[in-house]
């Protein structure tokens, strides 16, 4: 680089804000650990083995929050995964072209609408369906650790079900923009064979599967932070169950329920741990899955940089 | 030929699968829509939009306040973000290889997968407990923060949509560096950036976590930056989970109007780059 540049200085000055923005995602951090530091010190690795959470004699365990965090996630991407895949495969390989303008704002649309939103719809509409639901379920199944408990509506379920509606437009607008990177001759080469519709279709995400699984894993990252729709259906509950129907807690919303109460300082760092490890854990998978997307682009392509 | 039908069968069943999933998809969208219009268009009135919060068992009162306090906290964002956001996706766009530029890329995407919940704890961390007072300036903050990384890679994109032609004519011509990326490039790009920097408003206009221990809420009409102050979103949610009649009305009026907010900002969006692509076609 030339020092003598008159382009030195700009580049300088508006490296200076790219510098801010990279600052800002390491501070995160910083202060997190800052702010949580009494209850690591205090707690150090039992905090995640006790599922003991009582504020008020000073016991804080982490257990059921990150058992609900992972539980109602992965239940989401059970029940995500096909149909966000569905329906990228649907606008990218089989839409005709006029139906594929409006599908795409539609589900775009589904990935705008305010998380409070489908919390508020969660509660008095998904909430009471999912109770009927409970109602009618036969005993034989009842038996089952999956089903037992009380049909309250509120619970794992709802949450999972809400997480699920609300991960669909995201997993698929990503793997959407993957489709799109493989090449055309993939597709030629298939037909040409005499492949059908499914076995072109198959040899295309068999090409796209690096970046698919990164779709996947984008998805699942989404679903660990959210916090509005879920606190809101899912019973805050901190206890550790196996069962669909029992209200749970998660990281997210333990933060968001409990941070206003937390009287003393270490009830707050607790809570604030919770919220570092949620920060690590999110950072882990997006970076994974970022991986996926950009080998599957070809190194920083922003062709699947898709949206958020 | 016993098997060309099978795989035929197959195919057809599979094409049916995605059409199905699309429908999947449509059928919550729908039900959303539908209840927040028929319940939101009940319980929304004039009064809801110029009055303030009415006590438990009062009918009536409205948002205003809450109207008013989101659109101060959208502003702030908005100051916040918009340059770091802008100057950063110049930057990535400008200076697209080296080592850096895939540090800060990486560093975008990974800001915009934290947490709204982790962002509203590091903003109560750096902007509340210093000054033991949550403000309206705390809440700002953590929506801009949550805007920077779109809007860094909104303009990183369509900057690089405009042709390489433009950029060597301005050069060409004796201009600096920062004079073609600001007289002509961004300009070419303005159209698209405008409208990303919209569906980012939109975007953050509807959060609540991060609100919830920054800005907080406030029964009063606010204008200080200094104090805590009411937004749609987290007044729709201290209603929502209330026990009273009254109150869930107000909150499906709030979620309309967050609904239509988002609405409208998409479609605007849709036609803008529509014309674009049309433009440049």
């Amino acid at each position: 680089m030339n020092l003598r540049s008159p382009d030195l200085g700009f580049r300088l000055s508006a490296g200076a804000f790219a510098l801010a923005l990279a600052a800002i995602v390491v501070a995160i951090g910083v202060e997190l650990t800052r702010q949580s530091w009494l209850s690591i010190t205090e707690f150090g690795f039992d905090f995640w083995r006790s599922s003991e959470w009582d504020p008020v004699s000073g016991e804080f365990g982490a257990l059921p929050f990150i058992w609900g965090t992972l539980y109602s996630s992965f239940a989401a991407l059970l029940i995500a995964t096909p149909v966000a895949l569905g329906i990228a495969i649907f606008i990218s390989e089989l839409s005709p072209s006029w139906l594929r303008t409006p599908l795409v704002f539609l589900t775009e649309l589904l990935a705008a609408i305010p998380s409070i939103v489908y919390g508020l719809w969660g509660i008095f509409v998904l909430v009471p369906a999912v109770r009927s639901l409970q109602m009618v379920t036969p005993e034989f199944l009842r038996q089952l650790p999956l089903f037992s408990g009380p049909p309250l509506g509120i619970g794992m379920l709802s949450a999972a079900l809400i997480l699920a509606i609300m991960v669909v437009p995201f997993t698929s607008a990503v793997a959407r923009e993957v489709l799109r990177t493989v090449p055309n001759t993939q597709r030629e080469g298939a037909y040409a064979l005499g492949a059908t519709r499914f076995e072109a279709i198959r040899a295309v995400m068999f090409y796209a599967r690096t970046g698919i699984v990164g779709a996947i894993m984008l998805g699942f990252g989404r679903a660990l932070g959210e916090t509005m729709a879920v606190t809101m259906v899912i019973g805050n509950n901190p206890q550790v169950s196996a069962s669909l129907f029992s209200p749970q807690h998660t990281m997210a919303a333990v933060i968001a329920n409990e941070f206003t109460e937390a009287a003393d300082d270490l009830y707050l760092h607790a809570l604030i741990e919770i919220g570092l490890v949620l920060f690590v854990i999110t950072l882990v998978v997006n970076a994974l899955s970022r991986l996926l997307i950009w080998t599957m682009a070809g190194g920083g392509g922003t062709a699947a940089r898709a949206k958020a | 030929m016993n098997g060309t039908l099978r795989r035929k069968v197959i195919s057809a069943l599979f094409v049916g699968a995605c059409a199905l999933a699309v429908v999947a998809a449509l059928v919550p969208l729908a039900f959303i829509l539908f209840f927040v219009a028929s319940q939101g268009l009940q319980a929304i009135s004039l009064e809801f939009f110029t009055g303030t919060p009415k006590p438990v068992g009062e009918p009536g009162g409205g948002m205003a306040n809450a109207i008013v306090g989101t659109l101060m906290l959208v502003g702030l964002a908005a100051l916040f973000a918009l340059p770091i956001g802008i100057m950063t996706g110049i930057y990535l766009s400008e200076y697209s290889g080296g080592r850096f530029s895939s540090a800060v890329r990486f560093a975008t995407d990974t800001l915009n997968g934290v947490p709204s919940i982790v962002i509203g704890v590091f903003a109560y961390g750096v902007a509340v407990l210093p000054f033991r007072q949550f403000s309206a300036l705390a809440g700002g903050m953590a929506l801009g923060i949550m805007m920077i990384p779109i809007i860094a890679r909104t303009t990183e994109e369509l900057l690089l949509l405009v042709p390489g032609a433009m950029r060597e004519g301005a050069l060409a011509l004796g201009a600096s560096r920062a004079r073609a990326v600001f007289t002509v490039i961004v300009p070419a790009a303005l159209p698209g950036i405008v409208t990303g920097v919209v569906l980012a408003l939109a975007r953050v206009a509807g959060e609540t976590a991060p609100l919830l221990f920054t800005s907080f809420n406030n029964r009063f009409f606010s204008t200080s930056l200094t104090e805590p102050v009411s937004s749609i979103t987290v007044q729709v949610f201290t209603y929502a989970i209330s026990p009273y009649e009254d109150w869930h009305r107000q909150a499906w009026a709030g979620a309309l109007v967050l609904v239509t907010i988002v609405f409208v900002c998409s479609l605007l969006a849709r036609l803008a780059t529509a014309r674009v692509a049309r433009i440049r076609d």
